[in-house]
């Protein structure tokens, strides 16, 4: 890759601004007086992160509102709350299965991500290291796999899932998500061990190390950012995943979040708006605490999987 | 800069019995090692594709074992036309959704990338929408295009523009533009966050030559920021308007294909009448005819990788 005209990406400084080039650049912005930048920078920034983040923000209100002021918008002002309430969580907490969705949810997203991520370990390196014979049609397959979407495949599924027994058991999804985790994480972790010097394999070799060990003791190891990335982004395609849950499960108890509040919360009930947002907050707020603490990790492996 | 690393572990084999070769051989190792991968990708991926195809053959209901009709539920499909409306829903949904995020997502990047105070955090902030379930994003959208009580009808109202709420989700057209908004509003950080780590590649001495040669912003964007991000658009564009075109999970939430079809989209359909209906040839049909849109998109991405390994001299590894 050293060979590129442009500079390959550096993930790491998309998000921390702090790239080499973003240092030059300020060069060139003294050439904007202050307004333009306001106008033509600042002003249309606003606008646009205003309108990205509302939706949480009218989220996490409508959670904590009294019934009364959700629905009578004349007498309160609608966009803040004096008096906050956790009357919705408590009701999601003890009078509903939520607890269990979310349990089955993260259940379920841990292990089908840690089931693909070993089998994403071995096929990327046997495509990138071994170069068996085929190496690069397979890496070819797994790149159109990735491009398969769950929405032709659910139909042919449930009734594979049907015939395997499958109906209704957690064991459906964990065995169906890494036909989407698979072909990403592999891609993602090719690209990753391409960027480990073969030189270090090359010497083990010559010491007598076997591929396995190869493998676990060199290779694993110096991947650990890229697994982490594909671990992450995983579990958070897992963690939204919504056709294959709809289909696959019936039962009130094992169904996961976003199933869950779209079928179990949406009644006739004219009251159901706080626990309905608080539902949503609540399922949101794990992938927005673990994205907070791998922000650089998850936008390496967004674009990791675009870039190769 | 793989062809260096092929020769290796030869020795080994020359008085290699069976079993060492199954252990050594690289061909045989490299099996071993895709084991794992393929079998889920068979059993899970590739045979129900194949089984998907079938399917939509034969008049299989829930519970019934179907037989081969041949072109029987295409036939009917084609004299059906809530099939083509959403046929029709479904690009108009596609095209509008990412001709905007594609706009909106290249305008973000290109402001993310200018130097400002709390960079960092601005873009960690505009990838929220990307992260959250889009379910749960939806249901917040519904209750944001709520028909009583919606914040966007009251805000207009207090304004003066309007005197009645605004019907969002039980019109038809009102519908449809919620939908699009709602899939814009969640596709732009992906779309944009991908383009400005291409933005980052782009050497900033390129500006600088141009400006001292006096070019205008607008040239600096025309004849070196644009040409030098195409393949990264091709290749985002192409994986957006693919998620675009088999959205499910959206429609599904906020307006379950209503009000009278209009925002049905190929997957809503097929779900409604496979699952829901248990027509589960006919459901087949219908998502087994999204396959030549997602080839011709298929295709378009795979010219746009080679466009881009043949502009950027990357050898073919």
């Amino acid at each position: 890759m050293t060979d590129l005209p442009t500079r390959s990406i550096d993930l790491k400084n998309v998000l921390s601004g702090s790239a080499p080039t973003a240092d030059h650049s300020e060069g060139m912005s003294y050439l904007q007086s202050v307004p333009r930048r306001l106008v033509t920078l600042y002003l249309p920034l606003t606008i646009i992160v205003v309108v990205l983040l509302f939706p949480f923000y009218w989220m996490a209100l409508t959670s904590v509102k009294p019934d009364e002021q959700l629905l009578d918008l004349d007498k309160y002002n609608p966009f803040w709350t004096w008096n906050p309430t956790f009357k919705h969580f408590h009701k999601l907490l003890f009078e509903s299965y939520y607890p269990y969705w979310l349990w089955n949810t993260m259940y379920v997203a841990i292990c089908a991500t840690v089931l693909s991520i070993i089998a994403s370990v071995f096929a990327a390196y046997a495509i990138v290291r071994l170069r068996y014979k085929g190496a690069n049609l397979v890496g070819g397959l797994i790149f159109l796999a990735y491009l398969v979407p769950p929405s032709i495949l659910f139909i042919p599924l449930a009734t594979v899932v049907y015939q395997y027994g499958l109906f209704d058991s957690p064991l459906a999804l964990i065995l169906t998500y890494p036909t989407i985790l698979i072909p990403f994480s592999t891609w993602l972790l090719m690209g990753y061990f391409k960027t480990i010097p073969f030189e270090l394999e090359e010497c083990a070799l010559i010491d007598g190390a076997s591929r396995w060990q190869i493998l676990v003791k060199i290779v694993v190891p110096l991947a650990i950012p890229g697994l982490i990335s594909a671990f992450i982004f995983c579990f958070t395609l897992c963690w939204n995943e919504f056709i294959y849950a709809l289909t696959f499960l019936q039962s009130t108890s094992n169904k996961t979040v976003p199933v869950a509040i779209v079928n179990e919360f949406v009644d006739g009930d004219i009251y159901r708006w706080g626990s309905l947002m608080a539902g949503a907050l609540a399922g949101s707020l794990p992938l927005v605490i673990l994205y907070a603490f791998f922000v650089e990790h998850y936008v390496s492996a967004m674009t990791g999987a675009v870039k190769e | 800069m793989a062809d260096v690393a092929i020769p290796r572990a030869k020795p080994q084999m020359t008085e290699a019995g069976a079993w060492a070769q199954l252990k050594h051989n690289r061909n045989w190792l490299g099996f071993w090692f895709m084991v794992p991968a393929m079998v889920f990708l068979i059993f899970f991926l590739a045979y129900p594709l194949g089984l998907g195809i079938w399917l939509s053959f034969t008049d299989t209901r829930i519970g019934r074992v179907g037989h081969f009709i041949a072109f029987e539920n295409y036939e009917w499909l084609w004299d059906d036309s809530i099939f083509w409306l959403s046929v029709f829903n479904t690009l108009l949904y596609t095209f509008v959704a990412s001709a905007i995020k594609f706009g909106i997502g290249l305008y973000l990047a290109l402001l993310l990338n200018e130097h400002m105070p709390f960079k960092a955090m601005l873009r960690a902030m505009v990838l929220i929408p990307f992260i959250v379930p889009t379910v749960l994003s939806a249901l917040a959208f519904w209750w944001i295009f709520d028909s009583q009580f919606s914040i966007i009808s009251w805000s207009l109202k207090h304004l003066g523009l309007i005197n009645q709420n605004i019907n969002f989700l039980g019109d038809t057209t009102w519908a449809r533009i919620c939908v699009i908004f709602a899939n814009i509003w969640r596709g732009v950080p992906f779309v944009a966050i991908t383009l400005l780590a291409g933005l980052q590649t782009v050497s900033p001495s390129l500006y600088e030559a141009a400006t001292l040669d006096g070019a205008t912003r607008w040239q600096n964007f025309r004849y070196i920021t644009y040409p030098l991000l195409t393949p990264i658009i091709a290749v985002v564009m192409t994986f957006s308007v693919l998620f675009t075109f088999t959205d499910f999970q959206l429609i599904w939430a906020m307006t379950r294909g209503g009000p009278v079809n209009a925002t049905h989209l190929m997957a809503t359909l097929s779900y409604q009448r496979a699952i829901i209906a248990g027509q589960l040839g006919e459901g087949a049909a219908i998502s087994s005819a999204m396959i030549p849109f997602l080839l011709a998109a298929i295709m378009v991405s795979w010219f746009g990788l080679q466009r881009r390994k043949w502009q950027q001299g990357e050898s073919n590894d």
